[in-house]
């Protein structure tokens, strides 16, 4: 089983090396001439207006919390979907009813409005 | 043993030429597509001695040079480590994920059957979602490392938006998944053979027409392409998460985005399209189901196939550009909006339909 992997190391050993070399190349073949308003943050020709890290909408913590538990139960689908022809209609059941628990929490997250603005 | 890694390593290596050669070929497509759309020429100064070669001389001279020879500017403040690997984060997953599509079915040289996917995993489809998944670092890391506060925007922007479009994704793959009732992608090219009713390709698109919609939908929105490009926002972020990148490092980025491109046109074709599946064409060639036959050499039958997932998948490809140059962008809370409460139940309902479906037929 784990000879199925071999080739799948020998794509990222080569992409890796693709990947570092033109990194690589990116420093050696460009010149190299600082000046201080290189390095500058582009604002569209506005002169710097202060450091980058602000402060966050909570919306993004809202969104990232909903994706990991509704990625959690699309991880639980595929085990059922792989094999739920021969669980049946048993199997069938069980599982609508773990989606229903989880659409009632997409439901109250909708009603709370907890996916709005973002 | 050894024998083995040598056909990986040339299978790997014609995937990465593939994958380049697609990306630099689709650089050009979207700039003489968009051209065209647009009603206006597009680039065509580029030429070595008044031959132009088709826009090849662009595309495959000029812009790299272009890009190689411009100097790597680390904007001041920035974490330098960051900065560096944001691109290579990016770029890495999206070429991998082109490990586990299949190209074509075997090859047969002499008694060795060389099976024409890089790597036969049975789980195929959760290594593609998984590379894909890691993607997301390579779009975080890209905005932090800026110290730029757009950058930084567009990146959390960026990232909020691939991961929810991940949910309707993974599930309007479960969907496929139930159809087709394995997670290899090889087998579900081979599975996508038979005909229905004795003349219409059985492929995926006829079981799953939802599947395909929210798949395509979800994967166009992954890539952050137009009509989902706000992370990108041309217009008022400049370039977003990779605005303090020049020379290679915005090479990298831009390729990632015509890479991944691929790779959803790619898994489209797999999943909904037969992958590399000729009409009538069996392994031993031609059986039309009018009775005539055409029997055809093996590896006739594999150039037959490796064409068709060609054809397929630059087909979609150029659908995904034709999109970007015909729709406006969705903003940025229609876009969430879309994600969560159409897409997300959409596809949760399309895969119990299908569980019902498939258990009524078959109990």
């Amino acid at each position: 089983m784990a000879e199925q992997y071999i080739p799948i190391l020998v794509m990222f050993v080569l992409t890796g090396g693709l990947v570092g070399t033109m990194v690589g190349l990116a420093r050696v073949l460009g010149p190299q001439r600082p000046n201080p308003h290189k390095g500058d943050p582009f604002e569209c020709g506005n002169p710097p207006s202060g450091g980058a890290w602000g402060r966050f909408s909570v919306k993004f913590y809202m969104t990232a919390i909903s994706f990991i538990v509704f990625d959690v139960e699309v991880v639980f689908f595929y085990p059922w979907a792989v094999k739920f022809r021969d669980l049946g209609w048993p199997g069938l059941a069980a599982m609508m009813l773990f989606a229903f628990l989880l659409a009632v929490g997409l439901l109250y997250e909708w009603r709370k409005g907890a996916l709005e603005w973002d | 043993m050894w024998i083995e890694v040598g056909i990986a390593v040339i299978k790997t290596l014609t995937v990465l030429l593939l994958v380049l050669s697609l990306a630099g070929i689709l650089g050009w497509v979207e700039r003489k597509g968009s051209a065209l759309i647009q009603d206006r020429i597009g680039a065509n100064r580029a030429s070595i001695f008044g031959f132009a070669g088709a826009g090849l001389v662009n595309t495959m001279a000029a812009d790299p040079l272009k890009f190689l020879t411009k100097e790597d500017i680390i904007p001041k403040g920035a974490d330098r480590l960051l900065h560096t690997l944001a691109p290579c984060v990016n770029m890495f997953p999206v070429i991998v994920a082109f490990a586990v599509i299949p190209f074509g079915d075997v090859l047969v040289i002499g008694e060795r059957v060389i099976n024409l996917q890089v790597a036969p995993l049975n789980i195929g489809i959760l290594y593609v979602l998984a590379m894909m998944s890691l993607g997301v670092y390579g779009v975080v890391l890209g905005g932090w490392a800026s110290n730029n506060r757009w950058s930084l925007l567009g990146g959390i922007r960026g990232s909020a938006q691939m991961i929810s479009y991940e949910l309707g994704m993974g599930l309007a793959v479960v969907a496929v998944v139930m159809t087709f009732g394995s997670l290899d992608l090889q087998a579900m090219a081979r599975a996508q053979g038979h005909l229905i009713g004795g003349w219409i390709p059985g492929w995926g698109v006829l079981y799953q027409p939802l599947a395909f919609l929210i798949f395509l939908c979800a994967g166009i929105a992954e890539s952050k392409r137009v009509p989902f490009d706000l992370p990108e926002g041309e217009s008022e972020l400049i370039s977003g998460y990779f605005t303090e990148y020049s020379g290679l490092k915005y090479l990298m980025f831009f390729m990632t985005d015509f890479i991944e491109i691929g790779v959803v046109a790619g898994l489209v074709t797999t999943f909904f399209f037969g992958g590399w599946q000729v009409p009538y064409l069996m392994s031993d060639g031609f059986h039309f189901p009018w009775g005539a036959q055409l029997l055809l050499p093996q590896i006739v039958v594999a150039l037959l196939q490796i064409g068709s997932f060609l054809i397929k998948v630059l087909f979609f490809c150029w659908v995904q550009v034709l999109i970007r140059w015909s729709l406006p962008r969705l903003r940025y809370d229609q876009l969430m909006r879309f994600g969560w409460k159409a897409l997300l139940p959409i596809s949760l309902a399309n895969a119990l339909l299908t569980a019902i479906v498939v258990l009524a037929f078959q109990g």
